[in-house]
């Protein structure tokens, strides 16, 4: 068999190692799915009315806390590599013959599905609360493309970090750094109604662009922004998925 | 080179940023196939630095390394297909069961499911783990823990097989286990290099002994070679009366400056060549003079005394008043 061939299978063999864990650790799993359904309930039903929101504000709070979940990710992403570079397997890992990079594999795809099966809760109970996709079966499929297409490029920056960082107390100071970015987008709120400079941080965050296209494909009015939702994912993976390679494939020499 | 199963040209390690010394500092050494050698040196000599460049795990400065023919640098998949490791600390994923730990490490490993699944429970078995294979491994105590990464180093029967500190930290059973275990490894062939802090274990283990500080090796030989460099096995007599100290050294059957008085410990320590001889000859030289004892016993040199006969660095014993 060749080097390729082992990739993928190494890459599976990783993947079972996640689901293995979420087998063992249920509880963690649902936690993580509270946390977004949490956010959504208080901001789509205690709060309720974003600012300089026109129609139902639930059709706009229900894709903004889905793009929302998908930043975050970055954290939980980030969290779970630095976590495993700091236990003693991840020394097995590199001084057996697998493929280099399998682990940051298993990672993704892990990563991956917990988010899919966030986001289908999410809009579960965004449902419950009424929101409505009026866009047909199309673009809600492209509206869920979009979301996790960011959430992957989240991934990868999430990788990259912890391997920069590489240090539980890092993890403290990122977890900081994501809730103003997150926060600092248009998932809440109309960037119209913010002091100007921060309206305009706003706009240019990646995560407003991913908001706006689903806001506009969930509701069936047109693809606004699906351009750019496409390509700023795409330049942030170009940046940190060969970046995060590098540094894995150069761990601690 | 088919004899040749490691070999190490004078390597060099220094850690980034802020260490201000070499790790490895142009380290030598050469191992013979189907050996064990033990690498013998305290705290901070460098022994897991030279484990981990041995194991493709950090690549050194300078100098040529070379393990089962392939060099670790730039052939280091070779190396790894070639290759086990047990590290100074648990290499496992403690989330999971011992059983699923083996079964993953068979598949990337490449032995297919089925073969990596059988694999897994034979070597359960054979390390007395069979019946926690289910539990997580953070539940294990470390013996267990030990033999499982033990195991995990050895599914594919590797050529060479590296240990790093194997039994610190375990109760004699551990030691005992870990012990009988390497030993009915080199029946089969393997090569072994096993790093430790404990002449004893050295010697209970190895074919030949290097010695390491500071990133070197100062001395290499059989055990029974360097325990001659260090004067051979040793008597130790403790008194009931420090007072009684001073009239004791002269009773020893060794020239008095060989003896080394520890009065805190109330203790003599001196080499012996004929154990047995020397034993009785002292208890009875003890008893004819009145000096009362708290314990007479022969003893294996320890790293301390290899190392103050090596290096004339004395760490620990006090020299007589
Ligand atoms: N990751 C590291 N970063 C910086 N210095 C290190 C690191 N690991 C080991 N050292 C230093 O290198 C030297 C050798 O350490 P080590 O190989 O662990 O010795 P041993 O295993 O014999 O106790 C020590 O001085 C230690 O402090
Ligand atoms: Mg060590």
């Amino acid at each position: 068999m060749s080097m390729s061939t082992y990739a993928l299978t190494d890459s599976w063999t990783m993947t079972r190692r996640e689901l293995a864990h979420w087998a063992r650790q249920p509880v963690q799993v649902v936690v993580n799915l509270v946390f977004p359904v949490m956010l959504l309930l208080m901001f789509g039903y205690l709060i309720g009315g974003g600012r300089g929101v026109q129609g139902s504000y639930i059709d706009y709070v229900v894709p903004g806390m889905l793009a929302l979940t998908m930043a975050f990710g970055l954290e939980g992403t980030m969290i779970a590599v630095t976590q495993d570079l700091n236990k003693g397997v991840v020394d097995r890992f590199r001084s057996m013959p697998m493929a280099n990079g399998a682990v940051l594999v298993g990672r993704s795809v892990a990563d991956m599905l917990q988010s899919a099966l966030a986001l289908f809760v999410l809009m579960g109970v965004g449902y419950a609360l009424g929101w409505r996709a009026d866009g047909g079966p199309g673009a809600f499929l492209g509206a869920v493309g979009l979301l996790l297409f960011f959430r992957f490029a989240m991934l990868w920056i999430g990788i990259h970090l912890a391997l920069v960082a590489g240090k539980p107390e890092m993890v403290q100071a990122v977890q900081i750094l994501v809730w103003p970015i997150g926060f600092l987008s248009n998932a809440l709120a109309l960037p119209e109604t913010m002091p100007g400079w921060l309206g305009t941080v706003v706009e240019w965050n990646p995560m407003s662009h991913t908001a706006t296209a689903v806001r506009h494909l969930f509701g069936g009015t047109g693809t606004e922004h699906v351009a750019a939702a496409i390509v700023w994912p795409s330049v942030l993976l170009a940046v940190f998925f060969p970046l995060a390679v590098r540094r894995f494939a150069r761990l601690s020499r | 080179m088919a004899d040749t199963a490691i070999t190490v040209e004078k390597a060099r390690k220094k850690y980034g940023g802020t260490a201000d010394r070499y790790a490895l500092d142009g380290l030598d050494l050469t191992v013979a196939r189907g050996t064990v050698h033990a690498v013998l040196g305290p705290n901070g000599a460098g022994k897991t630095t030279l484990v981990r460049i041995l194991s493709t795990l950090l690549r050194p400065d300078s100098g040529r390394v070379e393990v089962a023919g392939h060099d670790v640098v730039r052939q280091a998949y070779d190396v790894r297909l070639r290759i086990g490791l047990l590290g100074q600390h648990a290499a496992l994923d403690e989330e999971l069961g011992g059983h699923q730990n083996l079964e993953m490490f068979g598949r990337l490993y490449h032995l297919g499911a089925r073969h990596a699944r059988v694999r897994a429970a034979e070597l359960l078995e054979r390390f007395g783990l069979a019946d926690t294979g289910r539990k997580p491994v953070k539940q294990y105590s470390g013996g267990m823990r030990r033999r499982l990464d033990l195991a995990a180093s050895l599914i594919t029967d590797p050529e060479v097989l590296f240990l790093d500190e194997p039994t610190t930290g375990l109760d004699p059973r551990g030691r005992a286990e870990v012990w009988s275990a390497v030993r009915s490894l080199v029946g089969g062939g393997t090569t072994v290099l096993l790093t430790t802090q404990y002449l004893e274990e050295a010697d209970q283990l190895a074919d030949r002994i290097s010695v390491v500080d500071a990133g070197r090796v100062i001395a290499d030989g059989t055990a029974d070679e360097l325990k001659a460099l260090t004067g051979g096995d040793r008597i130790d007599v403790v008194l009931r009366d420090a007072g009684h100290l001073g009239a004791a050294v002269a009773l020893l059957p060794v020239p008095k400056d060989d003896v080394r008085v520890d009065p805190d410990r109330r203790l003599l320590s001196a080499p012996v060549t004929d154990r047995m001889a020397a034993l009785s000859g002292v208890v009875r030289a003890l008893e004819e003079a009145g000096i009362e004892a708290e314990d007479v016993a022969l003893r294996r040199p320890t790293l301390d005394e290899v190392f103050l006969h090596l290096t004339g660095d004395d760490r620990r014993v006090k020299e007589p008043a």
